[in-house]
């Protein structure tokens, strides 16, 4: 598979020739343009990142921009209050939601790319009842489910967090979890999947079935390399939201320390009545740091030319 | 703190990471090995079960049933334990918790809730998403920085929704006039406007009854956390369009805007779609930003707020599941636009 | 219920038998866990685990604590799904009370040894936690509202002396804003879905010292329309409180409805002053210290209890509290609970500070600080008791009646069509639970 080069520029002018000089002059409003708007967008998460390196009677009284006028009181301590007042064990609730979030992405999106192939290049009865049945579904508000399939949990599989942990076996006291995330997930994967499976080009199926390619071929070797940027743009929404989730892991699981996420541990920061909510500015960029790692990694797959060398002219 | 359970627990980790792909993988190969036994013509007849099968038994069990059952307690009084089937029927009450989310036109009931979700989140959230994302993916295309400012874009999405809440309480914060302002949005408005500050969850502008003000600045808010979702797909659609294409249109002299129009959003619009319609049910569903910011005070209550509100709060859950089943009825429209469209993709084959 | 259940009937039969076969040589570790769970978190849940401490040393069981924010989702949902912790702590009674009424409580009456509970709690506290002549809820902590929190060095540079009534209060009040200067701070921001309980404390306070025991019941209880003449008047007092267009407070409605209830009272330390007066539970001192931590307890900040609006009513408080429901009866949540209501383990929270014990046996010098002594000794000597009206409502009416503070500080001109709406959520709240 040939990537092309990004390249948007239409230059072929020599560098600094007259014609050079003017097209670059030319992309200034465009450079403003996307400067001006991430640097707009930017000012929440800035306003939030200086308060974080400020003392709870500063972040209180005075806007996050004048610290600068007092660097001086710029301090760690909400960082380091987090690392020491965390009730229960940092290290175990990363490990923790990373024994969650991980097989929770896995799942919705594999199951939903195997359902989106079948609606998108399978003839079947019912399919597009189905699969408006499954986008409606999208609607349906968590909370709604808690009681049902909790109750089905404990009273028809006893999986209790205590039971399932009283087997030993490594990962399952997460298993409803998991499952629970692959529900909720997969409308959304079989929706976004089908649409972008179903807008693949025709004939590239044709020449495979005439090279005697067969159905799992097809989706291994033609299918999922084709559609690597909607799969990882899948996989960055499903992970990040599982990885952000708080409450659906407090139903199915619970907040006891051995299981909970990191999203748990970290609500814990204060009191009930929200004493310590200048720990939570922390707090935000410590849970931060893993999805905008998954987001950096998967990035680089979202680049012009995927498609490019496969689809005949 | 002690992060040593990480390394210890890697192993587990490493079961996990290959054991769940494994199990997939299996259930996919050894049901096409399966199918391939079958006589040629009961292939295509089997095959999309196998196929689709995990995904309908997943969605069947966590959402379809428990959306059947929503169903039949929005016709039965709370005293119906909707878990037991065999106490169904027994105290069907019509559409009793329906009129009474359907009260008092227009502030009573589920109307504000109604209003609020149907106009004005349903307008501005998606569109305003919708547009900053598409802005953003077609400028960001054409620069070299581009993954350096996508990622900028994106950081809101990995914050989580009391992350957000409390951003935004910090960017709305009020003081009355005079006072130093603290929060950043009201600072901008005294000193760059010269006008007072605003409290801006709380000012139910223009009116009591129909406060557009308040509702905008939460929809702002999560708009600011969505955008980056519509970004980073419409980017991905842009990606696929190939480079060759765009080259030709710009050889024959077509200007910057009209390649837009003319080459790039036809192109798109597939997903588009996509992208809209999950914006418009997220719309609908909208709940973290109302609950953590306003707890659906001030005139901004939503339709999932309120149905959590009936469920938890006040154990009506007769109401509740009233107030979900509009809400699924609301997405109704969408299906029938989406129907429409795929149908189209399938003709152009 | 299948299995589980059966399961569960067995451990409690051989834990009852372990106990039978410990039973004298009690100190002996029995063993096994008590799963637990609370709103309680970051500094409380530390307090909470340093409190059974103790109870896991001596004993060996576990506690196996578990707590939330978002309780009475979170709790409600485990409870009708058939997994409920073995004892919860909750913030609003009612929740229980609900519990109790669809029978998924245990009644407290064989499992806690009465008499001696009787001797230690004031009937007051007994009665609140029963349920159809059982006793299905117990205190461990609670807090004391109507305090009016001052800067002592604010009141003496400006010459102001504390009131001792109702009149007097007014006219400080007066005395404060002819000299420029705004004499209260409030604050109603709450997150989640309670925006508005600060400013409900106040009613109720004024509907209990203005009005009496009497209406306050059957205000709670659902028996008292909220337009009538003691409710209506209640509001309007408060309207004396807050000013023409809350013109008595800083900030005016805006600042009131956005302000937090936490940080809204750390304006009586600001320089100058934003405010001379603050009404809030005894809980707040542990927020002033945290955000202001130059602030010294008794130097730069004091209370006084807020003056009974009619003198028939003297001595009238309002109380709030964590109260516990047990929802498996095993031998060890048993003990738990036994403990949990002792002098001894209440003790261990009441030093750490912000909370106060129920318990008359719990020593007056375990209070750290001599402010938290003296709500203590109104908390003990109070003689009118009455529990948080709003959180003994059902949580419609609830929930419907802090929105209608809210709407009230933003137009006191409204209050008609306020309690009339207020009377309508009334006749279904009450129906409905």
């Amino acid at each position: 598979m040939t990537v092309a080069a990004a390249t948007p520029t239409t230059s072929a002018a020599a560098r600094f020739s007259p014609a050079w000089i003017l097209e670059r002059i030319s992309r200034w409003p465009l450079h403003i343009a996307v400067i001006g708007l991430t640097a707009a967008w930017m000012v929440p998460t800035i306003g939030l990142l200086v308060s974080s390196f400020r003392p709870f009677s500063g972040q209180a009284t005075s806007g996050w921009w004048t610290a600068f006028q007092n660097p001086t009181t710029f301090t760690l301590s909400n960082y380091t209050d987090v690392l020491s007042q965390s009730t229960t064990n940092l290290g175990q609730a990363f490990f923790n939601s990373f024994m969650i979030s991980i097989p929770a992405t896995v799942l919705p999106v594999s199951i939903g790319a195997f359902a989106a192939y079948a609606f998108a290049w399978m003839k079947f009865p019912g399919r597009n009842g189905l699969f408006l049945a499954l986008v409606g579904l999208l609607a349906v508000p968590l909370q709604l489910t808690f009681i049902p399939v909790l109750s089905f949990y404990v009273q028809h599989l006893h999986w209790t967090t205590d039971n399932l942990e009283s087997y030993g076996i490594p990962g399952l006291p997460w298993v409803p979890l998991w499952l629970a995330h692959a529900g909720y997930g997969l409308p959304f994967a079989i929706y976004l999947l089908a649409n972008f499976f179903r807008a693949l080009p025709s004939d590239l199926f044709e020449s495979a079935e005439i090279d005697g390619a067969g159905t799992l071929t097809v989706f291994f070797r033609i299918i999922l390399p084709l559609s690597v940027p909607a799969l990882a743009s899948l996989v960055i929404f499903q992970f990040l939201w599982v990885w952000n989730d708080l409450l659906v892991a407090l139903i199915y699981v619970g907040s006891t320390a051995s299981v909970a996420p990191l999203t748990v541990n970290l609500a814990g920061l204060t009191t009930s009545l929200g004493q310590g909510s200048n720990l939570l500015t922390s707090a935000a960029f410590f849970s931060m740091i893993v999805p905008l790692i998954v987001f950096l990694s998967l990035q680089r797959y979202f680049v012009r030319g995927i498609l490019a060398g496969s689809v005949k002219g | 703190m002690d992060f040593s359970v990480l390394l210890q627990d890697i192993p587990t980790l490493l079961v996990v990471i290959i054991g769940v792909p494994g199990v997939l993988a299996a259930y996919i190969v050894g049901g096409e090995y399966l199918v391939r036994r079958l006589p040629d013509k009961n292939r295509p007849r089997v095959r999309p079960w196998i196929w689709v099968g995990p995904a309908l038994i997943l969605v069947a069990g966590y959402l379809l049933i428990p959306a059947i059952l929503t169903a039949i307690q929005s016709v039965e009084s709370n005293r119906v334990d909707v878990l037991d089937p065999s106490t169904w029927g027994t105290n069907f009450v019509g559409f009793r918790n329906f009129s009474r989310q359907f009260a008092d036109f227009p502030t009573g009931g589920a109307w504000v809730a109604i209003r609020n979700n149907v106009i004005f989140w349903l307008i501005f959230y998606t569109l305003f998403t919708l547009a900053f994302g598409l802005v953003l993916a077609v400028l960001f295309d054409r620069v070299k920085y581009e993954s350096f400012v996508k990622s900028l874009i994106f950081m809101p999405m990995a914050i989580s929704s009391v992350a957000l809440g409390l951003i935004w309480d910090f960017m709305y914060e009020y003081q009355p006039p005079g006072a130093a302002q603290t929060g950043t949005v009201n600072a901008v408005v005294t000193t760059l406007l010269h006008h007072d500050p605003v409290s801006w969850l709380q000012d139910q502008w223009p009116t009591d009854t129909f406060n557009i003000l308040n509702n905008l600045a939460l929809i702002g808010a999560a708009t600011w956390g969505i955008t980056g979702f519509a970004m980073v797909i419409l980017s991905a659609a842009l990606k696929g369009i190939p480079g060759e294409l765009l080259e030709a249109a710009r050889v024959d002299g077509a200007g910057e805007l009209t390649v837009f129009r003319r080459v790039i959003l036809p192109l798109m619009m597939p997903t588009i779609v996509v992208v809209g319609t999950t914006l418009v049910i997220f719309a609908l569903k909208a709940f973290d930003v109302v609950y953590v910011m306003t707890s659906g005070n001030y005139g901004t209550d939503v339709l999932a707020y309120r149905m959590y509100n009936q469920l938890y709060l006040a154990s009506n859950s007769g109401g509740a599941s009233a107030v979900a089943i509009i809400l699924l009825v609301a997405v109704v429209p969408v299906l029938i636009f989406n129907l429409r469209q795929f149908r189209a993709v399938e003709a152009r084959r | 219920m299948g299995a589980s259940i059966k399961a569960r009937a067995l451990v409690t039969a051989i834990g009852a038998v372990l106990v039978a076969v410990a039973c004298g040589t009690s100190s002996s570790a029995s063993g096994g866990t008590v799963k637990v769970m609370a709103e309680w978190s970051g500094q409380e849940q530390a307090n909470f685990l340093a409190v059974v401490k103790p109870f896991e040393d001596q004993t060996g069981i576990k506690v196996s604590y578990e707590s939330t924010r978002d309780l009475t989702a979170v709790i409600k949902t485990r409870v009708a799904a058939g997994n409920p912790p073995d004892l919860a702590g909750v913030p609003n009674p009612q929740l229980l009370s609900q519990f109790a009424s669809q029978g998924k409580l245990t009644p407290l009456d064989g499992v806690l040894d009465m008499s001696a509970l009787k001797q230690n709690y004031s009937q007051g506290w007994i009665d609140l936690g029963t349920y159809q002549g059982k006793l299905y809820q117990v205190y461990s902590w609670v807090s004391l509202k109507g305090l009016v929190w001052y800067n002592p060095k604010n009141f003496t540079a400006k010459g102001y002396q504390v009131p001792k009534t109702w009149s007097d209060l007014i006219s400080l009040q007066s005395q404060i804003k002819s000299s420029g200067v705004t004499p209260w701070c409030i604050g109603l921001k709450s997150g989640g879905a309670d925006d508005g309980w600060a400013g409900s404390d106040w009613i109720k306070e004024i509907v209990l010292s203005q009005s009496g025991p009497t209406v306050y019941d059957n205000w709670v209880a659902g028996k008292q329309k909220w337009t009538s003449p003691e409710i209506k008047s209640a509001f309007t007092t408060w309207g004396t409180i807050l000013g023409a267009n809350d013109s008595n407070v800083y900030g005016g409605a805006n600042e009131i409805t956005s302000a937090s209830f936490k940080t809204s009272g750390d304006g009586l330390f600001t320089s100058p002053p934003k405010c001379y007066m603050h009404n809030q539970a005894s809980f707040i001192t542990s927020f002033f210290t945290s955000d202001n931590p130059s602030v010294q307890p008794g130097t730069d900040f004091n209370f006084f209890p807020l003056p009974d609006v009619s003198s028939q009513y003297t001595g009238a408080h309002v109380v709030a509290g964590d109260s516990w429901g047990l929802f498996h009866d095993t031998p060890q949540a048993r003990k738990l609970l036994q403990y949990l209501t002792t002098a001894d383990a209440q003790a261990i929270w009441v030093k750490a500070g912000g909370k106060l014990s129920p318990n008359k046996q719990t020593p007056l010098s375990d209070y750290p600080d001599a402010l938290s002594k003296e709500s203590a000794q109104i908390l003990v000597g109070t003689q009118i008791a009455k529990y948080d009206a709003t959180d003994n409502m059902p949580a419609d009416m609830r929930t419907a009646a802090w929105q209608a503070v809210l709407k009230f500080v933003q137009n006191q001109g409204n209050l008609d069509s306020i309690l009339t709406n207020l009377d309508k959520v009334q006749q279904t709240a009450y129906a409905s639970s």
